[in-house]
């Protein structure tokens, strides 16, 4: 491990242990904040007594469906803007606002027309999601050098080989942008609309327990998630890390 | 000539979400989704009712205690961070993945900590703000050229001199961008708070009015909120292309 990286893990276990000890001590009221240790203790027990699985299974799964959607729907969203430059010069302002306005503010309307089940989370998480993709699809297929436009046509390639062998390698640096925001904002939204209302899920599981003042479920489920995100985002930053590299490796 | 055409397909475009609209409420009915045009009615009519203007100064209240503090920390943060080479390589990696979490998870933690009245929701908002404003902060100090910093010294300025007059100045078009996300930010994490446990606020009432089944005023908080969130960003925007203009 580099020094930087030795400091890092100093300071973060010092913070922790800072909170463990002012926990332990008193300092923080225990019912505000129950110690660091508890909180892993408490997620152990819950994740061992398998009381969780259905919700994880539920909220996972939620993610992972709104995620592929958007990555999905996205992708080929972008493939026909990009086909269409006077939708593109029309649609510009609204990709420009997008993530200015609180889309989550429409969450309650998809509930009062769609009722309380999965459909207003999925669409709000695809709603949420999918403009990133769509964006960074178009960011991609802006960025195909047009000498490889030449290439295709030299080699006689067909559009499908073109596409396939050139266009989206091409691209792929700028769509993994995509995918990773859609990632990332599909887990907010989906973990957002079970918290504030939702019949099931990790969210609204975090919700009861505050509601039941049972900070040792609270904080295990909140650790959990936090976790979940952070192995998240460490495993797609590492792509990206390996996408930037082969970028800056001179291979176009 | 393009410019006129390019924004007349975005009014028409525009024009297409309305009847898009139009068409959902024909098929959801008018409990759930309200016309377009009963909508703005309704939105003429109450946008003056006290009880309206009670609930929009708390959440733009709200909104300006969580911009200050989220400001305040963040520059700091990101001044410090920038400046300060070691603490920088030290901490933005732990910054990055604070700013990728799910802040929702935390609100119980913040309602605990700050109580369910107005100053949760301000922590709330804050902590969505501070960490854009911190980063893009630190990016823009660290990309200063070293020039500035060595004339600072020849000059013999203080610490402080130094930051006020050479590194905020230099970092100001990129700063201004951390500022403008943060205030969207800021604006959504304030919105998320009163829509949970709160009954007060913008948040409070769209989520009071899906308990009361009431389409009309639901879409009315939508609007107005969506309205002042696009013309906040294209202002803010217009300063910021402003200032990389002259930079």
């Amino acid at each position: 491990m580099t020094r930087i990286g030795l400091i890092r893990l100093v300071v973060i276990v010092a913070l922790v242990g800072v909170l463990e000890l002012a926990c332990r001590t008193g300092l923080i009221d225990h019912r505000v904040i129950i110690p660091p240790s508890e909180m892993a203790s408490a997620l152990w027990t819950l994740l061992v007594s398998g009381s969780l699985d259905a919700d994880i299974a539920r909220t996972l799964g939620l993610i992972g469906l709104v995620t592929a959607l958007s990555i999905v729907l996205g992708f080929a969203a972008g493939i026909a803007i990009h086909a269409l430059p006077r939708l593109r010069g029309a649609l510009d302002p609204f990709f420009a606002t997008y993530y200015a306005v609180p889309i989550f503010i429409f969450y309650p309307v998809l509930i009062a027309i769609f009722g309380l089940s999965l459909m207003p989370i999925v669409l709000i998480g695809v709603a949420t999601a999918i403009v990133a993709m769509i964006i960074a699809t178009l960011n991609g297929l802006d960025r195909v050098p047009r000498v490889l436009g030449k290439v295709a046509r030299v080699h006689r390639l067909g559009r499908v080989a073109t596409a396939l062998q050139l266009q989206l390698p091409a691209a792929a640096p700028y769509l993994f942008t995509g995918i990773k925001l859609a990632v990332s904002y599909g887990f907010i939204a989906v973990i957002a609309a079970e918290f504030i209302l939702s019949p099931a899920g990790l969210g609204r599981d975090i919700a009861d327990a505050y509601a039941d003042f049972n900070n040792r479920r609270m904080y295990a489920l909140i650790l959990f998630l936090l976790i979940v995100a952070t192995l998240l985002n460490a495993v797609l930053h590492g792509l990206d890390m390996r996408f930037a590299a082969r970028r800056s490796g001179g291979r176009l | 000539m393009t410019a006129t055409r390019r924004t007349a397909d975005t009014l028409l475009l525009l024009l297409g979400l309305v009847v898009f609209w139009e068409i959902l409420h024909r098929i959801a009915g008018e409990t759930a989704m309200p016309a377009p045009l009963s909508t703005f009615a309704y939105l003429v009519h109450n946008l003056t009712t006290p009880r309206f203007i009670a609930n929009l100064t708390t959440t733009g209240l709200e909104l300006g205690y969580a911009l200050l503090l989220a400001y305040g920390i963040g520059l700091s943060i990101g001044v410090w961070m920038g400046a300060h080479r070691l603490s920088g390589a030290v901490g933005e990696p732990i910054l990055v993945s604070l700013y990728s979490l799910p802040k929702i998870t935390l609100y119980p933690v913040v309602l605990l900590i700050f109580g369910l009245g107005i100053s949760g929701k301000v922590a709330f908002g804050a902590l969505h703000g501070v960490l854009p404003v911190a980063l893009l902060t630190m990016g823009a100090i660290r990309t200063i050229p070293p020039v500035y910093l060595r004339a600072a010294r020849s000059l013999q300025l203080s610490p402080w001199q130094t930051i006020a007059t050479v590194l905020l100045p230099a970092a100001l078009p990129e700063v201004f961008t951390g500022l403008r996300i943060g205030f969207t930010v800021t604006l959504l994490g304030v919105l998320l708070g009163e829509m949970f446990a709160s009954k007060e606020g913008l948040g409070a009432m769209i989520i009071n009015a899906l308990q009361l089944v009431q389409g009309e005023e639901m879409m009315t908080v939508a609007v107005v909120l969506f309205a002042f969130a696009a013309l906040a960003n294209g202002f803010l925007l217009f300063i910021e292309h402003r200032l990389h203009r002259r930079a």
